[in-house]
């Protein structure tokens, strides 16, 4: 509350000032994965919109690869560049809460992008995708369409609290649908990893009705996997985040591909968007905004697909 | 007692190949479906990618050197492939001749990239781990910077085109397993009876005494880099049409694993000594430990790194512990 409270003050003295340039940080994680890919992709697209619709908006935009090397990308914005605001996706909560933490007890705005820092109240705005609510509209679908007794496989994440909410959000769901979940295991959101997972499963079961990827790199593994096999037709695939070869399959009716989850990475955009709003209008922007995930059939799937989109 | 004693000398060679065994008798006891011909001809085919590169990294570390660029290099290369054969369909159409550039292009990369490592090594005198540690990160990076952060895709209908290479093959083997195969047979003839494999061994024993015997020291070491950089060409050419596609996770960690299977096959990793056959060996041992524990529930997915290292360490004093005599 006081934070907040410093922070409006400040923008109250800046909208006095026009004139004084405004400097955003940005600290998100590099391209490892294709959803991170399309989050920078979206960070720097908006950068650059922003820069030109805000002459006086300045930005540092880091990528890093490990918490460690996010704590130092941080210390080096405020020490060398003096941001005003920052808007950081921790690579993991525990080890950056606290830098984030002093950074914010600076006076500079924070906005937290994705996964929550280990304490509450620190961050002057919190932009997330719901985590459980995606694990949970897959296993609501799956839980909806199968017929009791169906057997599932599923295909974990890298192992983190991100994967471990999704995981628990689809349990749940599918928690006295009598479906059987076959096995779990670790794709880390990696096609190679993925294709090799399925290859495993389809030799070691001879029945499976339904794949849930949990992300749509890992669909995509299990796909080419499937199709090796020669069992497309026995079973669907549901993926998540939207990838757009799996929005253009669903809105081509697929088979084997009927729905998706989103998890926008476009989620960067909004956060940073917000923020540079709130340095430069003045009007309120802390608290939290949480963005469903929602289901793409193919009745809704020409809402999602995006052609110029790399992810 | 002599048959004894024979056993106690030949435990370092067949140690890999006890482990192997063993592998595989715990994975027909746990799953009926581990020998059914798709489970064995899939585990081949994953292991060809690294497999191929191990091959090449023998000859490396046999005459003494290391090369930790390999997994960033594929995914350069495959990078790099993907893109040229995009724009390449876009101005002269789908056929056959994309696919030959795109083959021909990758195999040229890699030379050159296994030139410019082998090269900065002989001549400039850097330190192979260093100068491979800057390289890796270079080229994992431009793969990165070329994909734009996102994924590489091969476009739709060449993918169809050249899919074949991967999961085609002829009588029931497919490609990847049948390139995996004669490039090892080549590699044990290689090492075994030729100059270039026998200098190989004699670099890595000891350099001076071979710049003494009239060996070309440089020469042959600058050899071991390119041959490894047109191997990780190979496997890429094999990598490519499986999924299509390459992103900055393409390749990640495909060096220590293919350094792993090295030493688990019995090639010393300060040099002197190499064999082929046991690479390969070491390869299969990595892939089917993947391969066991997606198989069974038995222990937690948490845990397959530890068993991973666990059976890494056991292959490799197995081998030590009764290994004086060489």
């Amino acid at each position: 509350m006081k934070k907040t409270l410093i922070a409006t003050t400040a923008l109250i003295g800046l909208t006095a000032m026009p004139a004084l340039s405004e400097t955003i940080g940005i600290s998100i994680p590099a391209a490892t994965h294709g959803w991170a890919g399309a989050l920078n992709f979206h960070a720097e697209r908006t950068v650059e919109r922003l820069k030109e619709a805000n002459p006086d908006l300045d930005f540092v935009l880091t990528t890093t690869s490990d918490p460690g090397q996010q704590v130092s990308d941080l210390e080096d914005m405020v020490a060398t560049r003096g941001i005003d605001a920052l808007v950081v996706l921790p690579f993991e909560s525990e080890p950056l809460t606290g830098p984030i933490q002093r950074i914010a007890d600076s006076g500079v705005w924070v906005t937290v992008v994705d996964r929550g820092l280990a304490q509450k109240g620190i961050e002057d705005l919190y932009v997330a995708g719901d985590n459980d609510s995606f694990g949970r509209t897959a296993g609501t679908y799956f839980a909806d369409t199968l017929d009791e007794g169906a057997k599932i496989v599923v295909m974990r994440g890298i192992a983190s609290t991100v994967d471990n909410e999704r995981v628990a959000g689809f349990e749940a769901a599918l928690d006295g649908s009598g479906i059987e979940v076959l096995a779990m295991d670790h794709g880390n959101w990696n096609r190679d990893t993925a294709f090799n997972l399925m290859q495993d499963y389809l030799s070691r079961f001879p029945e499976i009705d339904a794949v849930w990827a949990a992300d749509d790199d890992m669909a995509v593994g299990a796909l080419a996997a499937i199709e090796q096999a020669g069992r497309e037709g026995e079973m669907i695939v549901v993926g998540g985040a939207g990838m757009k070869e799996m929005v253009d399959r669903i809105r081509n009716n697929d088979e084997t591909v009927p729905v998706n989850v989103t998890y926008p990475p476009a989620m960067i955009s909004t956060a940073i968007e917000m923020t540079a709003m709130g340095l430069t209008s003045g009007a309120p922007f802390s608290g939290d905004f949480i963005i469903a995930s929602q289901l793409i059939t193919p009745e809704n799937a020409e809402d999602f697909y995006f052609e110029d989109s790399p992810y | 007692m002599s048959t004894l004693r024979n056993m106690r000398q030949n435990l370092p060679v067949i140690a890999p190949i006890v482990a192997l065994v063993v592998l595989i008798l715990i994975g027909i006891a746990l799953n009926p479906n581990f020998l059914s011909y798709a489970n064995i001809t899939n585990v081949l085919a994953r292991s060809a990618f690294i497999g191929i590169i191990a091959i090449g990294m023998t000859f490396v570390i046999t005459a003494g050197g290391l090369d930790l660029s390999v997994g960033s290099m594929a995914a350069f290369v495959a990078g790099l492939m993907i893109l040229v054969m995009n724009l390449l369909t876009d101005s002269m159409g789908q056929g056959l001749p994309v696919i030959v550039i795109g083959i021909g292009l990758a195999l040229a990369v890699g030379i050159l990239a296994g030139f410019i490592n082998g090269i900065l090594i002989t001549r400039a005198g850097i330190e192979a781990f260093i100068l491979t540690l800057g390289t890796m990160g270079i080229y994992r990076s431009l793969v990165t910077w070329l994909a734009d952060g996102g994924t590489l895709s091969l476009g739709y209908e060449m993918r169809e085109m050249y899919r074949p290479v991967y999961y085609g093959g002829i009588m029931g083997l497919s490609w990847p397993i049948i390139v995996f195969a004669a490039l090892a047979i080549l590699g044990e003839i290689t090492m075994r009876h030729t100059a270039f494999g026998r200098h190989c061994a004699a670099i890595g024993s000891n350099e001076k005494v071979a710049r003494y015997s009239s060996v070309a020291v440089t020469r042959v070491k600058l050899a071991t880099y390119v041959l490894l950089g047109l191997l990780v060409g190979i496997a890429v050419v094999m990598y490519v049409p499986r999924l299509g596609s390459a992103s900055a996770t393409t390749g990640l960690l495909w060096e220590l694993e293919a350094i792993a299977a090295v030493i688990i096959g019995g090639t010393l990793l300060k040099g002197g000594f190499g064999r082929v056959w046991g690479t390969v060996v070491g390869v299969l041992i990595l892939s089917l430990i993947g391969n066991l524990l997606n198989l069974t529930d038995v222990v937690s997915p948490y845990l397959n790194g530890a068993i991973q290292g666990v059976v890494i360490i056991l292959a490799v004093v197995l081998q030590r512990n009764t290994g004086t005599a060489r």
